[in-house]
């Protein structure tokens, strides 16, 4: 029976846990946070299907609850040595003996007050897509000014593809993000209109472009290829954003009454430590650095260290959990030549 | 012929040479100067400017007060070379005239002295001459060691870098070092021979005598002293060297009040020949860390001087202003080289026909936040909340839309476009009857100040204006407990002078950290306007290091006073980064 | 006054007679223009674009297609206000494009005469 740390209690954490316990190891999760799930039970449904977050949080703690699986909450790293083939863990209050070590951090969201021009926390009805989930689960919908929003603007690509906050990357899961809750404001707020500002949108996996779709025909929802580059306050409370409507070559600027910014994902502080700590190597975009794009995702430059989720790179829960279950794989390869 | 009548021949013939071109190019510089620059000169010949201009001359070109505060042992190596000679020269002709007694004695038995007067002297004080030539003679010497040494360790200069040479350089420097080593030899052999040096010098002398052939060694080595100098003297003109003469017609000409006004004329070549290429410019250049090498001003003046400047050197420059604030001479490089942008796209400049008129709002304030400022709305905020507090009639005149203030184009060299901006600009605010010009951004601030014609408009940065809110009491702050450390942007500081106000005002609410480099000494964030030609790459490599600086100070936030600053800073993601205004704002006591 | 209504332009452009000499000319010196990915937010934050109907995403664009017809006109409306640099995601240094093109227009309107 060989030892299995897993540091990230998140879905990709469970997920891979879970698989390493199927197959007869014993493991051990260590947590930052008080509870199991992530940023999940900040969510309140999932693209494409509009599936309840609540749902995928109870499958991940009915999995769980099968297995011997200590889970230490509450918890950080704060010390990693190898000796030979066999890790040492150390937390807070405890030293973790581990033959393979799976990193399951997670992302952050970017931080949108890095965009000033874009007015977060600086207007009060400048909101992120991560405060419009917990709105969704409030059912709060209202401006700071107590009236129900007419115009909604979406804005794509914040903190990703961008040299001015160094993440050249895309995040990938904002576009779908942006038509879902476009999609779900409508349905709330029928009245309102929703315009979606996107310099392309990414409709990568199954049904995203079905949903794009939809969004167009059912919930009106209006596409703009064009960069938000300002959002300023008007005298009377509203917003108003500059644009270009690249499409027709024109400026545009419009009264808006709320700003919902996409914000990508970036790599945590706290996995940066993380991977200093094992001596992995990350990407230029802060991401861990798999050992081969191809044949290798997941193993790192480190001996009997891995990696599942969103620590690797941005994914959605579908790819998360699909990536946990191939690390899983990958570290039982591994546990079998030692 | 005698060999005594004709070896300072070469020394004669350079000499002659190098007055002559130094006088023929000081000529046609004061005859290309404008007409009213040529009135200033004539004004300023007869008044307190000059003696000014003579201490200042004795100050920079003899004694190197301000090398010697950037650097000690190149302030001791400029001055052993600049007093020590100008002293030789002197001390030789009062020795010369005191051993003929009169005025009046061929000129070359000073310069040659002891290779002339070869008797035994009994003058009064001969001796006392005679040591004081040789301390002299060492002292130059220690400065020839100090730049030998200086070549190959230039570090311990306090220089990382020094100037590169060309070919015309490297004969000078050589004829250069070759002079006082030479003159110490024909001095010792002189000596031997003659015994006619001080009591320490004829032993040495005599000593050489013993295993030297000195008789046949006397005339070459004179000789090739008198070559040395003539070759010397006809390279100055050609080379860095030059500046010796004209620094000090600089120094007379910037103090009698001639600057360069937006054009290009022969005030440049005196500036620019007044250049020492003594290369402290080079290490005061953040550009370098970006792995710049060719713009410092160093390069750029000699660029100008040999009539190579590209725009890729020109305009890859920050205009930060830090090589300016610590060059020993004085050079006025910022404003040299926005007029050789002006000169080289003079061909196309903008005419912005479709400006139109706007209507100005009468009011007692106008607030000008800037086409930065609309990009941190966090700063606009707050300035609208200080001056709805402030209670004045105010206009918040670029709200929804106005021209640039043309600063920006002036960095670029585009003078002539820029002036139609500030035409149409200058027009709204006068209409509008203010008399305050309120703006949040330096590189509209310096603008407005110097190159829009307001004179009953008083401008005030919002640092500056605030901080007279706040002493009349229309703004009272409460003490926070957050460490601050204030970043000088380059327009502000250096730029217009404004270092303490800001500062005046931050310590009312805050516990402000003195860094090392601030002030004139302070840092541009990197994103100046004013290089056209760097790369956000290498922007970057700038405002990372400064913030990283910033960091080692363990303050809680950077606060600055340029929309710009900020957002560079704001970039690069190590500190927090706050706007004087923001902070302002935050630290507002309610009164009830 | 442009209310979008001009005379629309028949004809396609044609990438065989494409007049590449300014464009070859900027990308020398500003390689940087080769990253724009054309998303607009330079025109809409564009001081000059907020007085008039200068585009300068499209007078690039325009460029990069060997357009240079409109050129001269478009580019003289830039106010080197240097707000499009603070809001490009791509890093393009558009002040340097726009600079080296009106010293291009110069450069080649010289050449043939």
């Amino acid at each position: 029976m060989k030892n299995i740390v897993v540091i990230g209690g998140g879905i990709a954490g469970v997920e891979v846990a879970c698989m390493m316990a199927e197959t007869g190891n014993r493991v051990t999760i260590i947590e930052r946070d008080n509870k199991l799930g992530g940023k999940l039970n900040n969510w309140y449904c999932l693209f494409p299907d509009f599936k309840k977050s609540d749902e995928i949080l109870n499958y991940i703690k009915n999995r769980i609850s099968k297995f011997n699986i200590e889970v230490k909450l509450n918890s950080n790293v704060e010390k990693a040595e190898r000796n030979g083939n066999t890790w040492l863990v150390h937390t807070e209050n405890a030293i973790c003996k581990a033959d393979a070590v799976i990193i399951a951090t997670g992302y952050q969201l970017f931080d949108a007050t890095r965009k000033e021009e874009l007015g977060y926390k600086i207007y009060d009805n400048v909101i992120t897509q991560a405060d419009m989930e917990q709105r969704f689960r409030e059912g709060n919908f209202l401006t700071s000014y107590g009236k129900k929003p007419e115009r909604i603007a979406i804005v794509h690509c914040v903190g990703s593809r961008d040299e001015k906050c160094h993440n050249m990357y895309c995040s990938k899961v904002c576009c779908v993000t942006g038509v879902k809750q476009a999609i779900e404001i409508n349905k709330f707020l029928p009245d309102a209109q929703i315009f979606c500002f996107y310099m392309d949108l990414r409709m990568y996996d199954k049904f995203f472009e079905e949903l794009y779709r939809t969004a167009q025909e059912q919930h009106n929802i209006q596409f703009i290829r064009g960069r938000v580059s300002e959002v300023s306050e008007t005298p009377d409370q509203h917003l108003s954003i500059k644009t270009e409507d690249t499409l027709s070559g024109r400026p545009m600027k419009m009264k808006l009454d709320m700003v919902i910014l996409l914000a990508g994902m970036e790599t945590k502080k706290n996995t940066k430590e993380i991977a200093d700590k094992f001596g992995v190597d990350r990407e230029i975009s802060g991401f861990l650095k798999s050992k081969d794009f191809h044949i290798g995702a997941g193993i790192l430059t480190q001996k009997g260290v891995f990696a599942a989720g969103t620590c690797i790179a941005p994914m959605s829960i579908k790819e998360t959990i699909e990536n946990a279950r191939s690390t899983a794989f990958q570290v039982n390869e591994y546990l079998k030549t030692l | 012929m005698k060999f005594d009548d004709i070896f300072y021949y070469p020394f004669l013939a350079g000499t002659i040479y190098l007055f002559a071109v130094i006088i023929g190019r000081f000529i046609r510089w004061f005859l290309g100067l404008s007409k009213i620059d040529k009135i200033r000169i004539r004004k300023g010949f007869f008044s307190v400017k000059t003696l000014q201009s003579i201490w200042e001359s004795i100050r920079e070109g003899l004694l190197h007060f301000k090398m010697y505060r950037v650097n000690k042992l190149l302030g001791y190596m400029h001055m052993s070379f600049a007093l020590g000679w100008f002293l030789l020269i002197v001390v030789g002709h009062i020795e010369t005239s005191c051993y003929y007694g009169t005025l009046n004695f061929p000129f070359q038995h000073s310069i040659f002295y002891r290779y002339f007067i070869t008797e035994q002297t009994d003058f009064p004080g001969h001796v006392f001459f005679a040591y004081a030539m040789e301390f002299l003679l060492f002292y130059v010497l220690s400065g020839v060691l100090l730049a030998y040494f200086k070549r190959f360790k230039s570090k311990l200069f306090g220089m990382k870098k020094t100037t590169r040479m060309r070919y015309g350089d490297h004969i000078a420097l050589t004829s250069l070092w070759l002079i006082f080593p030479t003159r110490f030899f024909c001095e010792i052999c002189s000596a031997g021979i003659y015994a006619n040096g001080s009591p320490i010098f004829n032993a040495i002398g005599a000593f050489a005598g013993q295993y030297l052939p000195l008789e046949s060694l006397l005339k070459p080595l004179w000789a090739f002293y008198s070559i040395d100098l003539g070759i010397f003297f006809c390279a100055m003109p050609y080379t860095r060297y030059m500046h010796i003469f004209a620094e000090i017609n600089y120094i007379f000409l910037k103090n009698w009040g001639i600057r360069l006004k937006k054009r290009v004329n022969t005030f440049t070549m005196a500036e620019v020949y007044s250049c020492s290429r003594c290369g402290v410019c080079i290490d005061a250049c953040q550009l370098n860390l970006a792995g710049i090498k060719n713009s410092q001003s160093v390069y750029v003046l000699k660029n100008i001087r040999n009539k190579n400047l590209t725009d890729e050197v020109l305009f890859n420059c920050l205009l930060c202003g830090k090589c300016q604030e610590i060059c020993p001479v004085g050079i006025d490089v910022n404003n040299l080289r926005i007029t050789q942008r002006i000169e080289t796209t003079l061909q196309y400049n903008s005419s912005y026909d479709y400006l139109e008129t706007g209507i100005a709002k009468k009011s007692d304030v106008v607030y000008f936040a800037g086409c930065m400022t609309h990009l941190t709305p966090a700063i606009k905020k707050a300035m609208l909340k200080i001056l709805d507090q402030s209670g004045e009639n105010y206009w918040f005149m670029d709200e929804t839309k106005a021209p640039c203030c043309g600063r920006p184009l002036m960095l670029a060299g585009q003078f002539d476009a820029a002036q139609k901006l500030i035409d149409n600009n200058q027009k709204l605010i006068l209409d509008s009857g203010a008399k305050t010009l309120v703006v949040s951004c330096p590189i509209c601030y310096k603008v407005f100040k110097e190159d829009y014609m307001m004179p009953d408009v008083e401008v005030r940065h919002h640092s500056e204006y605030i901080l007279d809110l706040v002493k009349q009491g229309k703004l009272t702050l409460k003490q926070s407990d957050k460490k601050i450390v204030y970043h000088d942007p380059c327009e502000l500081g250096r730029g217009s002078g404004i270092y303490e106000q800001p500062r005046e005002l931050l310590s009312y609410s805050n516990n402000l950290v003195p860094i090392n480099n601030e002030k004139e000494k302070a840092m541009c964030c990197g994103g100046s306007l004013a290089n056209l030609k760097i790369s956000m790459a290498e922007r970057n490599i700038l405002s990372e290091q400064v913030m990283n600086e910033f960091a080692s100070y363990n303050p809680d936030y950077v606060v600055t006073s340029c929309p710009l600053c900020k957002k560079t800073f704001a970039k690069t993601d190590i500190l927090p980064v706050k706007d004087i205004a923001e902070v302002v704002v935050e630290n507002i006591e309610n009164k009830n | 006054m442009d209310f979008g209504f001009a005379p629309i332009e028949t004809r396609s452009i044609d990438i065989d007679i494409f007049d590449s000499r300014i464009l070859k000319y900027v990308i020398k010196y500003e390689p940087s223009l080769l990253v724009c990915l054309s998303c607009g937010g330079c025109t809409a934050t564009c001081s000059a674009g907020n007085l008039t109907d200068f585009n300068v995403r499209r007078m690039q664009l325009m460029l990069r297609r060997g357009e240079t017809e409109n050129l001269q006109t478009e580019i003289n409306k830039c106010m080197l206000c240097g707000k499009c640099l603070l809001v490009c995601p791509r890093g393009v240094n558009l002040r340097n494009v726009v600079m080296l093109i009106k010293k291009a227009l110069v450069i080649y309107k010289n050449q043939e005469k």
